[in-house]
């Protein structure tokens, strides 16, 4: 569907309060720990204290000689002969022979309070036998270091590797040797980034239930209901269709609650206790030594230029640990770190590691922060050294349409010239520098994604329209699909409701996740949509006695299409809706598909810090986020996604990390030691939102979720380089690091 | 284990519930009155989330014992609204998209509450250190922020 | 667990001295309900002392001198402007300490007898020479609060002996304190290092100076040489120099997940300096 980007809408583009605002704001709106059921149980988790250990006996008999206490289980109570994946989800649920990560699900129980469930858990004996763990990337893949697993690698690894190196990714294309020759500026760096984690503020929380006859229901926070369902059977050998799904509001997620991780332990102790509930709520700690932490990241490059700022060649090496299982986001750090620009000759390697860590989940455009810090930071110590400015050299090599990306497709229509001519006509460039202080720029990418997408709409008997979608609402997609079908409807915003479906009433659809909401699920309801006014028109053709073919839908109401159709008053959603009972029935659409027109999505970040010499602590002074929307449909939600990407980085470069002990035991598990940025810490961050609509969508809507996590990291090392010379190239930039730095430790 | 008879005042009623003495005013809140609206994100006092008042102060009260409830009077966001007229800053909060997976919401609503019950015109820093431990993951509290100074503005009288 | 609501210290101290399992006294419970809430303690007997009278109080005598009860939160000091007019380094530590939530619970006993060599609100405390009143299954006595903290999450109470009020000395004439710590984020944070400063003048001329270093050492720290760096100067360049310098080096920190050693005996140096600065200032008046 072609749509002219100069065309005015009704709605789209306005900032309607959300649909669900009443409810968030009042309390009324239910998250994962706010069910309950009758007869309702509580799960506890016991977990391995060791970052690797073999486990010798697991003994339950005191827990069970508790009053109130149901049902225990072991991996025992889980089918064997899994395979793949699904035997990683089944092994990360709960442990086979090995714990593999401090945090790591030995046994769970269920009992009548959530007291007497934490009590039996602290009574479940478990005798592990402590094994020699690795915990840092680089020493993982040392050839004698200890080995997590056998048998993981895919054919990729080349012979002689260590057995934690698990695939290595290869790409490239071009002279590099000739490229490098030609250029005048040649410079290679190493760089490191910690592991983060998404830090959603609600804890994983579910309520399950299970029969013995393998039926279903559950009620959990999660970004994808299909994905907690399909996996949840997986791990525990049920059917997929017998387990329903119901997906609460959702606290937080940026990738994190995009897979299962306590909520198969409740079907298993539920199954085991005669079909009663069981409710699991994470503690905090449980939180961040259990669930999806970010991979972290040691990686190496090589960048030529030449001294007008062309880029000749590049040569990168990426190695990433995802924890105890294969996935860290190697290839899109890769892909996304070398996307932005034109390199000339390009020669990529990426090695996915693992290590005695959590299995890393994906965060907000998994691993593109980590691959953009690295080159961006380097291209801008080029900059630096050959005096060239940071914005004309993005210029200079940026990639536009048409131009193939480093890992091979070509570009369609995107924006990121315009993010870049956006960026530099801000004003926040021409603010005055003190002492101390220093400007960083950088630029980010992600792809977006389409995925698995069913949606289904209806018009009620009062031509109002209720829409339902798979995805979760996470950050205001409700108001943006909301707004959406309206306008294709030609109704009032207020006259649509937006429902988020549970897994029974739908196909299947991924979760919230890859910024794809409001492009997925918000073109497959303006597809629904057109299906209805399709059928809205057919009746009114009937009703008129003409083809269908000679009526077109405007305004909210059926038109005869030109004087040829014949002389009608245009029949109203109301009318054809109200008088539905009698003209063939319910009037509804639906569309099921992987949509295609993804449209990717570049952004450009702009930080100013003061660094203090004395203590190495960076205060940020301002902060801009400029990136390509495609179309803002609800412009308010896409700035919180620009501010809220930018918060999560700023967080990342300078103080989130993993912090482990020399057992492997992760020490900083509670929000006052893994710190997060706070109102107090973060300035107001400015935000300019770019349209290049994206011709795939039927409003231009690209998705704009992750980008903006992409650019603070080398944004805020080359804002701290600037103010105190300093090239930081090990996140996060905590003072002990800055200052040490800058005493030349 | 023993429970606890206690006797509380929340959001202007009378409330009893059994308290085991472990709990804490948050899990009874959740768990024995049915107010769900009050969040668990840490446990630690370090999230904000349950933010409730007790006889006026702000505190978390997921440091606070149930049975220490007997005789307080406890606000909690259910009761903030008046009736079904909401508090101008629940409006401006949906009205700036203060919130977008809503989780912090209830917790910064209370809190922000408490600051301009005490301090009409607050200045933004004084917000920011105010709310410094209410954590919000998803938003960069720049609308929070927003929405906060422009409920003070309205609630003072000033155009907004 | 059982909860108990004594009505006077003495009762307080009885059935803590009685009681043969875990034992906790309940005042804020800002730390005793995080260590509940994560199993690391689970006490069998929780005594709260907010229902005995007084707890809640905080006097200043005819004399100047400062008594605040066992029970009186942060936000409270904070609100009385007599008390931040005497010892506003001793009501800035304990506001430091968590958000403003915790201030709402958060006491300057507890901070005390939680024992943590980081604690916000001892530095000051020590500083300015303040004194705590113990009641114990035998008698009270008086110490001072230097002679608490006995080592990360150690006192030396003993068994059935709580703490029932701070005094604070009378602030005095051409006085002033400060407390500084060092932390990553701007609040939220257990100090990395914290550095108070109290000190006396005669015109421009230091008189006394008393300075306490924390989250350097297993305890809070009383740093003679630091203070005898600036005691006789007008707190010029040199003084603050021999000041910081005698600060880094009575420093004799860990690393752990807050902090580098380096980077704690670097930063006690400029802590001092930067708190003398302000206690010097706030002790002329500006």
């Amino acid at each position: 569907m072609a749509k002219d980007e100069y065309r005015e809408f009704r709605l789209v583009g306005t900032r309607p309060d959300r649909p669900d605002g009443l409810d968030k704001v009042t309390g009324r709106a239910r998250y994962g720990a706010d069910m309950t059921a009758p007869g309702m149980l509580w799960g506890a988790v016991v977990r391995s204290p060791h970052a690797h250990a073999r486990i010798v006996k697991i003994d339950a008999t005191k827990a069970l000689a508790l009053d109130g206490v149901k049902s225990v289980v072991t991996r025992a109570d889980f089918p064997e002969g899994l395979t793949g994946e699904d035997w990683n989800l089944q092994e990360n649920t709960i442990a086979g022979e090995k714990a593999l990560y401090d945090g790591h699900a030995v046994a769970a129980v269920a009992a009548t309070t959530r007291f007497l469930a934490e009590e039996a858990a602290r009574l479940i004996e478990v005798e592990y036998e402590v094994l020699p763990h690795v915990i840092d990337v680089d020493e993982a893949m040392k050839p004698d270091a200890p080995v997590i697993r056998h048998g993981v690698s895919d054919t990729t690894v080349p012979e002689g590797m260590s057995p934690n190196i698990v695939r290595k990714i290869e790409f490239g294309n071009g002279d590099l040797g000739a490229a490098f020759a030609a250029a005048d500026l040649v410079m290679e760096k190493s760089f490191k980034t910690e592991a983060t984690h998404q830090g959603y503020i609600e804890p994983h929380a579910c309520l399950g239930q299970m029969g013995s006859d393998g039926k279903g229901e559950m009620w959990v926070c999660t970004q994808g209901q299909w994905y907690i369902r399909k996996m949840c059977s997986a791990v525990l050998g049920t059917e997929a269709s017998q387990l329903r799904v119901t997906p609460s509001e959702i606290g937080g997620g940026f990738g994190g609650k995009t897979t299962i991780f306590m909520e198969p332990l409740s079907l298993a102790l539920s199954r085991k206790a005669g079909g009663k509930p069981v409710k699991i709520v994470m503690s905090r700690s449980e939180v961040l030594r259990a669930t999806g932490p970010t991979a972290s990241a040691s990686m190496d490059v090589k960048l030529g230029m030449k001294k007008d700022g062309t880029l000749s060649g590049i040569q990168v090496e990426f190695r990433m640990q995802g924890g105890a299982f294969p996935g860290a986001p190697t290839e899109f750090a890769l892909y996304c770190g070398l996307a932005p620009y034109k390199f000339g000759a390009v020669e990529a390697v990426g090695y996915d590691v693992i290590a005695n860590r959590p299995r890393c989940a994906a965060y907000r455009a998994p691993g593109a922060p980590m691959g953009s810090f690295a080159i961006e930071s380097l291209l801008d110590e080029m900059c630096l050294k050959l005096g060239l400015d940071a914005l004309d050299v993005r210029f200079k090599n940026a990639v536009v349409a048409g131009d193939r990306a480093a890992y091979g497709p070509k570009f369609g229509s995107i924006g990121f010239v315009e993010t870049l001519e956006a960026t530099k006509n801000h004003p926040n460039l021409l603010a005055e520098l003190g002492p101390n202080q220093g400007r960083g720029i950088a630029a980010g990418y992600w792809f977006n994604h389409n995925g698995e997408t069913s949606v289904s709409m209806a018009i009620s008997e009062d031509g109002t329209a209720q829409v339902s979608v798979g995805t979760p609402d996470i950050g205001g997609s409700r108001a943006s699909i909301a707004l959406m079908v309206a306008e294709t409807l030609g109704i009032a915003y207020e006259d649509v409701r937006v429902n988020v479906a549970e897994t029974g009433s739908l196909g299947v659809n991924e979760p919230t996740h890859g910024s794809r909401a409001t492009f997925a699920s918000g073109k497959a309801a303006v597809l629904a949509t057109e299906a209805a006014i399709k059928e809205m028109c057919k009746r009114a053709a009937n009703e008129w006695g003409i083809e269908p073919d000679a009526v077109e839908w405007a305004d909210g109401a059926a038109r005869p299409a030109g004087p040829n159709a014949g002389q009608f008053p245009p029949m109203t959603i109301k009318e054809i809706a109200g008088a539905m009972g009698s003209t063939g029935g319910p009037i509804s659409g639906h569309h099921e598909s992987l949509p295609d027109g993804v449209g990717a999505s570049f952004g450009c970040h702009v930080v100013d810090v003061e660094v203090d010499p004395e203590t190495g602590r960076t205060e940020i002074l301002r902060y801009l986020v400029v990136q390509d929307a495609g179309r803002a449909i609800h412009p308010s939600y896409v700035e919180g996604q620009y501010q809220g990407g930018a918060a999560q980085g700023i967080g990342w470069a300078l103080n989130e990390e993993y912090v482990y002990d020399d057992k492997g035991r992760l020490q900083n598990s509670v929000f006052l030691d893994y710190r997060v940025p706070l109102a107090s810490d973060l300035p107001k961050i400015d935000t300019v939102i770019v349209e290049v609509p994206n011709p795939g969508h039927p409003y231009g809507v690209r998705g704009v979720g992750e980008t903006g996590i992409t650019p603070p990291l080398p944004a805020l090392a080359n804002a701290v380089r600037a103010a105190t010379g300093v090239r930081m190239t090990h996140l996060p930039m905590s003072p002990s690091k800055v200052l040490a730095a800058l005493k030349g430790r | 284990m023993s429970k606890i008879h206690v006797t509380t005042t929340i959001n202007g009623d009378e409330v009893e519930f059994l308290a085991d003495p472990r709990e804490t005013l948050l899990d009874c809140l959740r768990d024995h009155v049915g107010l769900t609206g009050s969040k668990e994100g840490c446990g630690t006092g370090d999230c904000g989330a349950c933010s409730v008042t007790v006889d006026g102060t702000l505190v978390c009260s997921c440091l606070v014992l149930g049975v220490e409830a007997e005789g307080k009077d406890i606000r909690t966001i259910e009761g903030m609204a008046d009736g079904a007229t909401l508090h101008p800053l629940q409006r401006k909060f949906i009205e700036h998209a203060a919130l977008q997976c809503g989780f912090c919401t209830p917790g910064l609503l209370v809190a922000s509450k408490a600051l301009l019950d005490k301090n009409p015109n607050p200045s933004e820093e004084e917000v920011r250190y105010w709310i410094a431990g209410n954590l919000c993951r998803c938003t960069g509290y720049d609308k929070i922020i927003r929405a906060i100074m422009d409920a003070a503005a309205e609630m003072r009288g000033e155009a907004a | 667990m059982k909860y108990h609501t004594p009505s006077s210290f003495q009762e307080a101290a009885q059935i803590a001295a009685e009681a043969t399992g875990t034992t906790r006294f309940l005042a804020g419970g800002t730390d005793v309900l995080v260590q509940m809430r994560a199993g690391i303690v689970l006490p069998d007997e929780l005594i709260d002392l907010k229902k005995i009278p007084g707890v809640f109080e905080m006097t200043r005598a005819a004399d100047g001198a400062w008594r605040i009860g066992a029970a009186v939160p942060g936000a409270r000091l904070g609100a009385n402007e007599d008390l931040v007019a005497d010892w506003p380094g001793v009501v800035e530590g304990m506001e430091l300490v968590g958000s403003t939530q915790v201030q709402g619970r958060a006491t300057l006993t507890g901070n005390l007898c939680n024992g943590s060599p980081a604690a916000d609100g001892v530095p000051a405390l020590v500083a300015a020479g303040a004194t705590v009143d113990i009641t114990g299954p035998n008698g009270t006595r008086t110490i001072s609060v230097q002679d608490i903290p006995a080592g990360p999450g150690k006192t030396t109470l003993t068994k059935g002996e709580v703490i029932s009020a701070i005094h604070l000395p009378a602030r005095g004439e051409n006085g002033g304190d400060a407390y500084l710590r060092f932390i990553p984020r701007t609040e939220m944070d257990i100090a990395v290092v914290g550095c108070a400063v109290n000190l006396t003048l005669d015109g421009d001329v230091i008189t006394s100076a008393r300075v306490t270093l924390g989250a350097v050492a297993p305890t809070v720290i009383v740093v003679e040489e630091a203070a005898a760096a600036i005691v006789g100067t007008n707190l010029d360049d040199a003084a603050l120099e021999k000041l910081a310098s005698a600060a880094s080096t009575a420093a004799n920190p860990i690393s752990d997940k807050r902090g580098t050693r380096e980077f704690r005996i670097e930063v006690a140096g400029v802590l001092a300096r930067r708190a003398a600065k302000i206690a010097y200032a706030r002790a002329k008046g500006e």
